[in-house]
């Protein structure tokens, strides 16, 4: 019998996260959670997990490569979106650590399931075959639909996790259906496999476009790109305010890697339809999520708006379907996690007892009690408007050019419009918290060293990526570069 | 000279007030005396900085001097590329010499001063900035940038409906100017799918199209003239993108207003010159007689309102209006006066109009009230303001022997050379002007005083007449020697009009020139 060899290497960050997880488990019973620094042990030892995990993305990257019989496969754009998950989670834990505090919900499992959910996501970055993809792709939905629902006394969650759940089961089924069309059309789940019996002749072009369709559908409902985005501001609203901040970043972007790597690897045939088909999504995406932004009272709401939004500008890139499209897209998960992480650590931390304060109303005035915290939420609201010298605006400069480039220039004149109208409804935050008269007393909105740590790294990572994007647009040429060769 | 200094100065210029800005941060908030203390000294050191570009400006060379390029975002063909050339210098100047005023003009700011300095340091580097830029990608991010600063000021230090007028203001301007983000990645593409070379820098896609290394269609030149004339149109602002100006000018706390007259305008009527015209010389004439009218009805319109307006901001405001069609039409007249002109007016106008924000903004202090029906007989308790007033009126009117007056003349010269019957419609807005300003002279300042609450005025002090001063030496020097300014313009206006010419020599309606 021929064991296949175990390469532990290339998936090493996988198996940290993991260990760090059960780990987690393990110890939380002897832990006394009475004392501060026991309640906030596990949240440390979460974020340690993911330093290590990033550590062993440095390794892992050295086994590039197929490995497990074609399962699996390390190239730079599997590595490139680790790094983003690994960072994305690393910033949840930091901003978990007093909330659970504060809301009295300081429970072992959900740093695990953090760890656990993150993992799935690295699962869904590194898998070159559909069924393993599927199994990231529920590690990571059956982690989050707990996280959504954790604040358990309270029926908004409830509500958040059930939809979630409910809706979340659809997309996983239309997923396997499209799974199971593939696999009876090619005979093989693996994406390199399934590129190559495209070519075969007698190849049923019904079958491959009905898989087609029928995982784009699974894979934006994900994303929550319009039409398929309508659980996403119900689930962000209920859910505790750093598990939306996670939602709204971490499953997005695994979801748009998996979409840009089955589309591209697997199914070349359709390559100009697909450009056709994102494009009319990205339009209706961009323009359905920054118009309803305008509406909302609710800060969490409005950011599940903007979210939307986002998620239309980065389906540009994709449908621009070009290596600079590519490129984009990937600079832009990553500034979008930045400076998205970044308003909720804001968010969260001025909730305060029950998530009650996040209406826009309750920021009026923060900017004379407050004025750092007003500063930097406002660092973060202009980056995801686009303003220049941030990341947004270096993001969304990428996306449009490679929009321009490809001849999509309808696409960019939408985007630039709707970004517009982004700009009414972040700067009407500002318009709260620096043009209104102070409602209340945010004194008890304490910024303690995790929290500090996460804006640090936000806004550090706001600004750098805003005046200095070369660094982090080569490497995402790179990725996208390895991923259309 | 020292040519490691040239390199450097416009990039010390540029950013001498960001990190002014910067340093500030430190600050503690309640030393509100320190903190402004300090942001004048930054504003003042970055005109004397500034200064050595006029002092070392080669006025004899056509092209741009100070040059540096620096890549910045190579994989995008982006560079920090700046420079200036006879027009941009003096919008320079203009920008470093109104910063300190304004910010004399806001000692008694108290409330959050701290951030109140901070982004009237910011605003400065943005303003610099854009007339500064070479390199379109650069252009675009201080064009773009400039709007956070302001949004604030008018916003948070602003009047009574602030919020409102912020919003329109930040609206209206970006609107119009995502869509030349477009259209400068459209050129960006145009001219790297020609040449192979992706670049962002304005001279070089310029050389490229003056040698038609790379051709634009007629249709696709009207798509991106018209996506960069909407950004400039709206800016600058013409008749009938104006609706905005009004609102942030009365909302917005002086130094706003002074800025935003004196140079935020002015960056709209720059983008005309500096690339409306040399990028797309054809559209440009094609458009010409339209974009004339809009400008004629513009000075007639924002008179006939500004002489209707009970609120002396919102009558300064409309006559902006009023000016700037002025430079608008000057500009569109293809002829050398018309846009040395246009350019003069520009400075004019920055020190006329700077210098009427500031006035109506000492009396606002005092009264709290901007409406001229609350006034009369200022000049009994105020008499060097209402000679100040007096003076910067005329020179508004285009008295002869000052400011004004050089560049409304240079303007209608160079339209009657190219339409009298333009030239003839433009030149009512002078008539008109006459009217609106000294009706508001003779009702705010002669008389008795009529209101009780006007009996305790105390005249201008110390600070406020300092504040003045240099505008009032500039409104002198640039009606008397108007060559000192002009002069070193000539050669990039010639270089700007021949390549608008050249292209233009097979088209019928070519412009006459004046024999000067």
């Amino acid at each position: 019998m021929n064991i296949p060899q175990v390469d532990l290497y290339a998936i090493l960050p996988v198996v940290v996260l993991c260990v760090f997880g059960i780990a987690i488990m393990v110890v939380e019973p002897f832990l006394s959670s009475k004392t501060r620094a026991g309640s906030s042990a596990l949240g440390w030892l979460a974020f340690a997990g993911t330093l290590v995990a990033g550590a062993a993305i440095v390794p892992m990257h050295r086994h590039a490569g197929q490995s497990y019989s074609g399962l699996w496969i390390v190239d730079d754009y599997s590595t490139f979106f680790h790094v983003l998950f690994v960072l994305i989670a690393g910033m949840t834990t930091l901003l978990s650590i007093d909330y659970l505090r504060r809301e009295n919900m300081n429970h072992g499992e959900y740093y695990a399931l953090l760890l656990f959910a993150t993992a799935g996501m690295l699962v869904m970055a590194g898998s070159n075959e559909l069924m393993m993809i599927f199994i990231g792709l529920e590690i990571l939905s059956i982690g989050t639909y707990v996280m959504a629902g954790f604040r358990r006394t309270d029926l908004k969650s409830n509500e958040s996790a059930l939809k979630y759940f409910l809706l979340g089961s659809f997309a996983s089924a239309f997923f396997l259906y499209g799974v199971a069309l593939i696999f009876g059309a090619a005979g093989s789940t693996n994406l390199i496999s399934i590129a190559a019996a495209m070519s075969r002749p007698g190849m049923q072009p019904g079958l491959v476009y009905l898989s087609a369709a029928l995982l784009l559908i699974a894979l934006c409902f994900k994303v929550a790109v319009a039409p398929f985005h309508i659980w996403a501001p119900d689930v962000y609203e209920g859910a505790p305010t750093p598990i939306t901040g996670f939602m709204s970043v971490g499953p997005k972007a695994a979801g748009f890697a998996v979409m840009f790597r089955i589309f591209i690897t697997a199914y070349p045939m359709i390559q100009d339809r697909w450009s056709e088909i994102m494009g009319v999504l990205a339009a209706l995406t961009m323009i359905l999520g920054n118009v309803i932004a305008v509406a909302q009272p609710n800060l969490k709401r409005m950011l599940a708006y903007s979210s939307i939004a986002h998620a239309g500008y980065i389906t540009v890139a994709f449908a621009a379907n070009s290596q600079q499209g590519g490129s984009a897209a990937l600079f832009y998960t990553l500034a979008y996690a930045v400076m998205n992480l970044g308003a909720f650590a804001i968010v969260t931390l001025l909730g305060r007892e029950k998530d009650e304060k996040v209406k826009l109303t309750d920021y009026a005035g923060l900017a004379s009690k407050r004025p750092g915290l007003a500063a930097l939420l406002s660092l973060f609201l202009l980056s995801l408007a686009g303003v220049p010298f941030t990341a947004g605006f270096a993001g969304k400069f990428f996306i449009f050019r490679s929009a321009v480039e490809s001849n999509h220039t309808g696409l960019a004149i939408i985007g630039v419009l709707t970004t517009v109208v982004s700009f009414y409804y972040y700067l009407y935050v500002i318009v709260q918290m620096y043009m209104r008269e102070p409602g209340e007393d945010f004194s008890d909105a304490r910024v303690t060293p995790a929290i500090a740590v996460a804006l640090l790294i936000a806004a550090a990572g706001t600004v750098y990526l805003g005046i200095l994007p070369d660094k982090l647009l080569e490497w995402t040429t790179a990725s996208a570069l390895h991923l259309l060769n | 000279m020292n040519v490691e200094l040239d390199k450097l100065i416009l990039t010390i210029v540029t950013f001498t007030p960001a990190l002014g800005a910067l340093a500030l941060l430190f600050f503690n908030r309640q030393n509100a005396r320190a903190i402004r203390g300090f942001t004048f000294a930054v504003a003042v050191l970055t005109f004397i900085l500034s200064l050595h570009l006029i002092a070392h400006f080669d006025s004899s060379r056509s092209g741009f001097q100070f040059l540096v390029d620096v890549p910045w975002i190579s994989s995008a063909g982006i560079h920090y590329h700046m420079g200036i050339d006879g027009i941009s210098v003096y919008l320079i100047l203009l920008a470093t010499i109104l910063t300190p005023l304004a910010v004399l003009a806001s000692w008694s700011i108290s409330d959050r001063a701290k951030e109140y300095f901070i982004f009237m340091l910011v605003l400065e580097t943005g303003m610099i900035g854009v007339f500064a830029a070479l390199d379109l990608f650069l252009f675009y991010l201080f064009w773009e940038v400039m709007l956070i600063p302001m949004y604030f000021l008018i916003g948070v230090w602003g009047g009574e409906r602030r919020i409102y007028a912020a919003m329109k203001f930040v609206l209206f301007t970006m609107i119009g100017g995502v869509l030349m983000l477009v259209a400068i990645l459209a050129l960006y593409f145009m001219h790297g799918n020609a040449t192979g070379q992706f670049t962002f820098s304005y001279p070089v896609i310029l050389a490229a199209l003056a040698d038609k290394m790379f051709l634009i269609t007629p249709q696709q030149e009207l798509l991106l003239f018209l996506a960069f004339f909407l950004a400039f149109a709206v800016k600058v602002p013409l008749f009938p993108f104006h609706t905005w100006l009004p609102d942030a000018h009365v909302e917005a706390p002086t130094a706003g207003s002074v800025l935003l007259a004196g140079v935020l305008l002015k960056m709209g009527t720059y983008g005309l010159i500096r690339f409306s015209l040399p990028l797309f010389p054809n559209v440009s004439h094609l458009l010409a007689p339209i974009i004339s009218l809009l400008a004629i009805v513009g000075i007639i319109y924002g008179a006939l309102v500004a002489m209707v307006q009970p609120d002396m901001k919102k009558l300064v405001a409309y006559s902006s209006v009023s000016h700037l069609g002025f430079i608008v039409l000057g500009i569109f007249s293809f002829t050398a006066e018309g846009i040395e002109g246009a350019v003069y007016q520009m400075l004019s106008h920055g020190v006329s109009t700077g210098a009427l924000f500031l006035l109506v903004g000492m009396i606002y202090e005092r009264r709290h009230t901007r409406m001229i029906s609350e006034f009369g007989g200022i000049a009994n308790r105020m008499p060097v303001y209402a000679a100040a007033f007096l003076f910067v009126t005329l020179s508004s009117i285009g008295l002869p022997g000052l400011n004004g007056f050089v560049g409304e003349f240079l303007v209608l010269l160079g339209t009657f050379g190219a339409s009298p019957v333009h030239a003839g419609f433009a030149a009512t807005g002078v008539i008109l002007s006459a009217v609106y300003m000294l009706w508001m002279f003779q009702r705010v300042i002669w008389g008795e005083v009529t209101n009780s609450h006007n009996e305790s005025l105390v005249d201008i002090n110390g600070r406020e007449r300092l504040t003045l001063l240099p505008l009032m030496i500039l409104i002198v020097w640039m009606g008397v020697y108007s060559n000192h300014f002009l002069r070193p313009m000539d050669t990039s206006v010639a270089n700007l009009l021949s390549r608008v010419q050249s292209s233009q020599s097979n088209d019928v309606r070519r412009v006459e020139r004046i024999p000067q």
